[in-house]
């Protein structure tokens, strides 16, 4: 109850008795427990407290997820930039784009859905916020993604990240004359570059099974 | 023997007309040489018989005359027939050829194989030739268990087993083994009760029939048959969701349908079955699955072990693959495991480590050796199944037999919604209506429910009855089922296979992806499934990889063996087209000065992937390149008489695909060749014919055509100036990567080149 107490009072959530009180609220309440024990009981999470998880220590990606979470893009109010602490609201709102996707969606909510999800994972690749994956931003992505292995040659994943950028703009460009030149991955060709990949069944974690809509007025 | 006699003239004169007939003489002959086959191993015992008598006949007479024979010299045989020393090898080679021959014939005809499954057509031939050999009263070659469960059954397996799609096979797990085990301990306990119920009822024509046989019977005809499955559903090419759903059912259920066989038919023999049975037979369940696993899995980590030390046999390294596999078969067949089980953990467990450590030559090999052999094996399963139908003891009940067919419909489909509704409350992807109505479909019966019909015991008074409806069943799947699948298919709009080639970006992305879901579950404190599949992972590479992959493989990424593999297939790709001359339809212009950024294009580094698969891609084109050349100056060498004008035209076509090639290759490998920026301009010179060419190798064109132009007739004057691209940078990497081994540079191609070393 104290997280229905702490959302209310905190004028966040109006109560949708038909969505909120379903399956969601007892994960939000698992969620806000977990909010609690990162925070060490504080109101906010900062970066400091995410760094501190143990098993995330062993993951490559690791700076580029725990940024995600303080990402103003990622908050669904058309934000911009960075924050250095985020309150409950701001976590949840950016778990909620693990939702799983539910049974019974129409063709129109499942492509919400994918671009989305897409959305999410667009911006933890366009740091500088530009609209564009440039060459230098991807080839940061697959570094991050090899930084961990031990004796690759640098070059290595320079040239993965070529390869890569060159598909991109086969796809999306087709033909392009030998002067021009390939700006950056804008969100159209990501959508496009992804579209087979249907992100909407393999982005989600299990257990959160809520409907998140009514939270964010 | 005249039979083995009417082979031979039937085989010489059949040689002419073969390879002028059109597909139906060759499928007539085909045919017609099947029969002979049978009728000469059927008389080859009336032929036996009388040798024997000849001999008896002889012996009987050398004591009349004794002194006669001794006197009387035979003449030396020129020619002398001895069927009987290669009967055996014969057959069987002539048997397969055979059953290739008319797969080969089925896809000449296009207007069949596209109604008909092959499988279907497969029986059908095989009750044709049933029926011939029934019509000249002989004794036809049956399915018998041993042949099927150790010689034909095993390929299939192995192939199935070792190209399964782990991930998507790893994600259903849970929904493939409720449906394997629930699913067929309900088909079979409901076809036997039901079964029984109706015989009780019926007249006393099937009033014998006790309960456990009714079970037993049940069990056999419930399982589905991966061998059915592989058939049919290879050719529809539905969504990889569907197709791992319903074969890794057809896998897995094997334990189950071992455990409930060898439980009922022990037991139908005591006459009933107490509690305390039935804790053992779930015991007993748990052993055969686990222990099959375990077999398959410890053969499969030696497999691996073993193929860290061939890099200087790559010969032999598939036979491994092949003996391991085969042997975890077998060993868990000895103590009644589940040998398809094993078999399947054998494969899995092996294959990543091994395709780390193979040279590609031995990796292709694999891959096509299993192919092949499970090919064979499925052709022959079928043919044999017509040729045993026709055989065969029966005894036709038409209540049994109809009672059968619609009870093993009826359960599939109830079983099949009844647990899609109880599973569905935990997948996260629901199984939809049309996913259920194919899953339902596609639980098609096979030999493997045939095999093990025959393998009752013959007190058993109904056992022909049974194999007949067994038989029936059969049929009744793979060719109704079989045939009415794809229509529905494609009636019902379900979703086929993705037929993507091999992606960087949805590579990078998969990674990025699990270690993104990775993270956010660490961040909510949930241990789920990507969490611990996480840890596997690491485990793998800390400890696993480096004790089972050789050299410095062991430390390498997904991510790059990826890339490299597939940096690997362009470049063999490239020199397939470039021999045809055909540019590949996806070529885009795009190139790499396209997304390098404009400030960098002067001083820009080459970057590269590790020298020695760098390397590696470089030799592959430049061995296909030398050897069309190498073939081309044979040409000129032998025969002196050939146009020197054609001589020098193919040459000159030789350099301008290596120009094309170079050129395509720095578009699609981002390896660029060192090279200028500017394109090359071509130009041939045609020279008059009196004049004889020799090449020296390493020659540059340029210096060639430099030679006497005097005006040739057809006034067409192009001198090739292709840049030194490829041989450039030879020298002096040679010796940095003299030291680097290369596993394309240990296998001994059939052209050595001086590079090429051990």
């Amino acid at each position: 109850m104290e997280a229905l107490h702490y959302l209310c009072t905190h004028k966040i959530v109006t109560i949708d008795s038909s969505s909120l009180f379903s399956v969601s609220f007892e994960q939000i309440g698992i969620l806000h427990n977990r909010f609690k024990q990162l925070s060490h009981n504080e109101e906010t999470l900062l970066r400091e407290n995410f760094s501190k998880i143990p098993d995330l220590e062993c993951n490559p990606i690791r700076s580029q997820i725990i940024e995600a979470f303080f990402d103003r893009r990622n908050f669904r109010q058309n934000g911009e930039g960075t924050v250095e602490e985020i309150g409950f609201e701001e976590f949840l709102v950016t778990m909620s784009h693990f939702r799983p996707p539910t049974l019974n969606m129409s063709e129109h909510q499942r492509e919400g859905v994918r671009r989305d999800k897409l959305r999410f994972l667009f911006n933890m690749h366009d740091t500088d916020n530009d609209g564009t994956i440039t060459l230098e931003e991807y080839r940061h992505v697959v570094e991050e993604l090899l930084s961990l292995s031990e004796a690759m040659e640098k070059d290595t994943a320079k040239s993965i990240a070529d390869a890569a950028m060159l598909e991109v703009a086969s796809i999306s460009m087709g033909h392009m004359e030998p002067d021009e030149f390939y700006e950056g991955i804008t969100f159209e060709h990501f959508l496009k570059l992804l579209n087979g990949f249907e992100i909407e069944s393999r982005m989600y974690v299990r257990f959160l099974n809520m409907d998140t809509t009514t939270l964010c007025k | 023997a005249p039979g083995s006699r009417a082979v031979l003239s039937l085989s010489s004169s059949s040689s002419g007309p073969v390879s002028a007939a059109g597909p139906p003489l060759t499928g007539f002959v085909c045919v017609l040489l099947l029969v002979c086959v049978s009728v000469a191993s059927a008389s080859l015992d009336v032929g036996n018989n009388e040798t024997r008598r000849t001999a008896a006949a002889e012996t009987a007479e050398d004591p009349h005359h004794p002194t006669n024979s001794t006197g009387l010299k035979k003449a030396f045989p020129v020619l002398a027939l001895n069927y009987d020393y290669v009967r055996k090898p014969f057959e069987i080679a002539l048997w397969i050829l055979l059953a290739l021959l008319m797969k080969l014939g089925f896809h000449i005809i296009p207007r069949v194989s596209n109604v008909v499954p092959e499988s279907c057509l497969l029986i059908g031939v095989g009750l044709l030739v049933g029926g011939i050999i029934r019509a000249i009263r002989e004794e036809a070659p049956v399915l018998n268990t041993e042949l099927f469960f150790l010689y034909l059954l095993p390929p299939i397996i192995l192939d199935a087993g070792y190209f399964l799609p782990i991930r998507a096979f790893t994600e259903n797990m849970g929904t493939i083994l409720v449906f394997a085990v629930v699913g067929t301990l309900w088909n079979a306990f409901f076809i036997g009760g039901m079964i029984f119920g109706v015989c009780q009822i019926e007249g006393a024509q099937l009033a014998g029939v006790d309960l456990l046989s009714c079970l037993l019977f049940g069990t056999i005809v419930s399982a589905v048959d991966p061998v059915a499955v592989l058939a049919v559903f290879e050719e529809i090419h539905i969504n990889e969701l569907l197709y791992i759903l319903v074969f890794g059912e057809s896998l897995l259920n094997d334990a189950v349908t071992v455990v409930l066989y060898h439980l009922f038919e022990e037991f139908s023999h005591a006459g009933t079955v107490t509690v305390a049975d039935a804790f053992l037979g779930i015991a007993c369940f748990f052993v055969v699955s686990l222990g099959g696993i375990m077999v398959g899995a410890i053969y499969g980590l030696l497999g691996a072990f073993t193929s860290r030390f061939t890099s200087h046999t790559r010969v032999i390294e598939p036979l491994f693959v092949f003996l391991y596999s085969y042997m975890a078969y077998l060993s868990a067949e000895v103590f009644h495991l589940s040998g398809i089980m094993s078999l399947i953990a054998c494969g899995v467990t092996m294959r990543p480590y091994v395709e780390a450590n193979v040279s590609h030559k031995s990796y292709t090999t694999i891959k096509y050796f299993m192919k092949m052999w499970s090919s064979v094996s499925e052709t022959l399963i079928f043919i044999f199944l017509g040729v045993s139908t026709v055989a065969g003891p029966h005894a036709w009940n038409w209540t049994f037999v109809i009672l059968t067919v619609v009870l093993c419909l009826v359960s599939r489909v109830l079983g099949v919604i009844g647990l899609t509704y109880i599973i569905n409350k935990f997948r996260i992807v629901k199984l939809t209506k049309k996913d259920q109505f194919i899953m339902a479909y596609g639980g098609l019966r096979g030999a493997i429910a045939f095999s093990l019909g025959f393998l009752l015991t013959d007190d058993n008074e109904m056992k022909s009855m049974f194999l007949t409806a067994i038989i029936t069943v059969i049929f009744f799947t793979v060719i109704v089922q079989g045939m009415t699948i794809r229509p529905l298919v494609e009636l019902l709009a379900v979703k086929r296979k993705n037929e993507s080639k091999g992606s960087i970006n949805e590579e990078i992305h998969t990674q990025f992806l699990d270690h993104l879901l990775t993270g956010i579950e660490d961040v909510c404190g949930h241990y789920g499934h990507h969490h611990w599949k996480d840890k596997l992972n690491r485990f793998n590479k800390t400890y696993v990889k480096r004790w089972l992959i050789a050299g410095e493989r062991s430390t390498e990424p997904q991510l790059i063996s990826f890339y490299n593999k597939m940096e690997m297939k362009q470049a063999m790709m490239l020199v397939e087209s470039g021999s045809a001359a055909r540019p590949p339809t996806h070529a885009s212009s795009v190139s790499m000065q396209n997304i390098q950024p404009r400030e960098s294009a002067r001083g820009r580094a080459i970057p590269s992937i590790s020298k020695s698969r760098e390397q590696e891609i470089r030799k592959v084109l430049r061995g296909h390149l030398q050897n069309t050349r190498q073939r081309l100056r044979s040409y000129s060498r032998h025969d002196l008489l050939v146009d020197p004008f054609e001589d020098h035209v193919s040459e000159v076509r030789f350099r301008k695909q290596r120009v094309e090639m170079e050129r395509r290759m720095s578009h699609y490998l981002t390896v660029p060749a060192n090279r200028q920026e500017t394109p090359a301009v071509r130009k041939v010179c045609f020279e008059p014919e009196h004049r004889v060419y020799t090449y020296d190798d390493g020659e540059s064109p340029r210096g060639r055509a430099a030679q006497p132009r005097p005006g040739p007739a057809d006034g067409v004057s192009l001198v090739s100036e292709s840049p030194p691209g490829l041989g450039a940078r030879g020298p002096d990497q040679e010796q940095e990567d003299q030291l680097k081994l290369s596993r394309c540079l240990s296998d001994p191609g059939p052209n050595h080149n001086k590079e090429e070393e051990e």
